[in-house]
């Protein structure tokens, strides 16, 4: 691995190598959490804080595990920490986490998780990895508050649970957009975000599979 | 080293020094806090029980709810003779620890409704049942029962407070269901729920629920608009799913028995 500077591996994953609009990972729950922004916030912290110390704990004990177990040992630790997460939201964030409902529980398959596990911190130095799990939190954070903004927004007209375009159904002016409520929609914010994404840093456009030749052959009829 | 650790003792043993080092801390975890969790699981029922009976100040702390929750009497009734019991009849020591949702998957404590009765789409449903009452010396102000049935994805789980005549609607609201946000999900809307109030749920005999959700609003020129609310737009099922609940539990297989033995008097 060229790239070991704490700077690089804790900031690269935002913009450069972002795990949902690059790597295509954890889009399960950034379609589920983000119709409203104070659920977003609390589950972006929630991942931060699972990426961020299961990497440290599967770093720390990175020497000890044995190849045939290394899934399983990283999975032990991964559901572990995200127990503990669940437990903490339930007591002292109440509301909030009835209204995550399952996702909390389903951090432990974010592919984020796991990926990071497997593919940085087995390899690299604890605090580096404790970096890079933050760096990955992060980056999935980034998206997941802009996709959770425009569907807020334009979705129920509010932004953190403050009114911004008041709603016709509360006497307003605003038409909401319902599809912005549903989980769908989404793939479109996400969608459209990646495609800003690599309009901006064209290096991240992948190379097509296949091209268009000009057509030469004179075929007989 | 590498050729060390890939022996089946050393699997074993990284395995479960690893298996109980992270169960002492989830369990460490869990017990701890388990009792915060259990007071925020019934401050939200708290919260809830108010707020349908309209009783909820404005950003109120939790030991406000508790104080105000305190002047409720919360007493289990036996829904077929709408008489109080006892909670030792349902196996609890006090009437809060009881748990209708619960005890309506257990055979000796539910009933099966029969299929051509079950509007509210529950198919069972507990004997008894936990309500909330309050009264201001020794009047009869307001009566908080729950209600729970079918809309259009899930069930709806709420409450509906009913004024001292026992006829009369105080409030309504839903603290758990997974309907379609921004349609079916509007049965949250603070609008739309104010409607309820003043709404008259018996007819002149007082027997069968009269409450209906109507398409195309409720004004002055509605016939018998004392029963009727505006249905949820673009909410069919939904508006169709929360009619037949309230009727279901208002009517005879739900709490009618016991708003009558209110009414006169006799609970």
């Amino acid at each position: 691995m060229a790239t070991t500077s704490a700077k690089q591996v804790l900031f690269e994953p935002i913009f450069s190598n972002n795990p949902i609009a690059l790597q295509i990972l954890g889009i399960c729950s950034a379609l589920a959490v983000t119709s409203s922004l104070s659920v977003t916030i609390v589950m972006c912290i929630s991942v931060i804080a699972v990426t961020a110390f299961s990497n440290l704990a599967v770093s720390l004990i990175r020497s000890q595990i044995p190849g045939s177990i290394r899934i399983i040992v990283q999975m032990t630790i991964i559901a572990s920490l995200v127990i503990v997460v669940d437990q903490l939201l339930k007591a002292y964030a109440y509301e909030i986490s009835k209204q995550l409902s399952v996702f909390v529980g389903l951090i432990i398959t974010n592919c984020i998780v796991m990926g990071r596990a497997e593919g940085f911190a087995m390899q690299n130095g604890p605090w580096l990895s404790f970096l890079d799990g933050v760096g990955n939190g992060l980056g999935y954070s980034v998206l997941l508050l802009f996709v959770g903004f425009w569907r807020e927004l334009f979705g129920s007209g509010s932004l953190f649970g403050f009114t911004v375009l008041s709603p016709v159904n509360e006497g307003g002016w605003y038409v909401t957009n319902g599809l912005l409520l549903l989980p769908p929609s989404a793939f479109f914010i996400i969608g459209l975000s990646i495609w800003a994404l690599r309009t901006w840093k064209p290096e991240q456009v992948e190379e097509a599979d296949y091209k268009l030749s000009a057509h030469k052959v004179r075929e007989a009829f | 080293m590498a050729k060390s650790k890939e022996t089946v003792t050393r699997t074993v043993i990284v395995a479960l020094v690893l298996s109980v080092f992270f169960s002492v801390i989830v369990s460490t975890a869990a017990v701890t806090l388990k009792p915060l969790q259990v007071k925020n699981q019934n401050l939200n029922i708290k919260t809830n029980i108010l707020s349908a009976a309209d009783m909820l100040p404005q950003g109120a702390s939790p030991e406000q709810i508790e104080e105000v929750f305190s002047r409720f009497e919360v007493r289990l009734v036996n829904l077929k003779t709408g008489q109080y019991v006892e909670p030792g009849y349902v196996g609890v020591e006090e009437p809060m620890k009881y748990d209708m949702y619960k005890a309506a998957s257990n055979p000796e404590l539910s009933t099966d409704i029969p299929a051509d009765e079950d509007r509210a789409g529950i198919r069972r449903r507990p004997d008894v049942a936990k309500v909330y009452i309050l009264r201001e010396n020794g009047e009869l102000k307001k009566v908080v029962l729950p209600i729970h049935g079918y809309g259009l994805w899930s069930t709806l789980y709420g409450f509906i407070s009913l004024k001292g005549d026992a006829n009369t609607i105080e409030g309504l609201g839903f603290y758990q269901h997974a309907e379609t946000p921004g349609l079916g999900g509007e049965v949250d809307n603070p609008r739309w729920k104010a409607q309820w109030e003043g709404k008259v749920v018996y007819g002149e005999d007082m027997t069968e629920p009269q409450i209906r959700l109507v398409k195309g609003g409720v004004n002055e020129n509605t016939r018998n608009r004392e029963h009727k609310v505006d249905a949820l737009s673009g909410a069919t099922l939904t508006s169709r799913g929360v009619e037949s609940l309230v009727n279901y539990w208002l009517g005879d297989r739900g709490y009618a028995h016991y708003l009558k033995n209110l009414r006169q008097g006799e609970v």
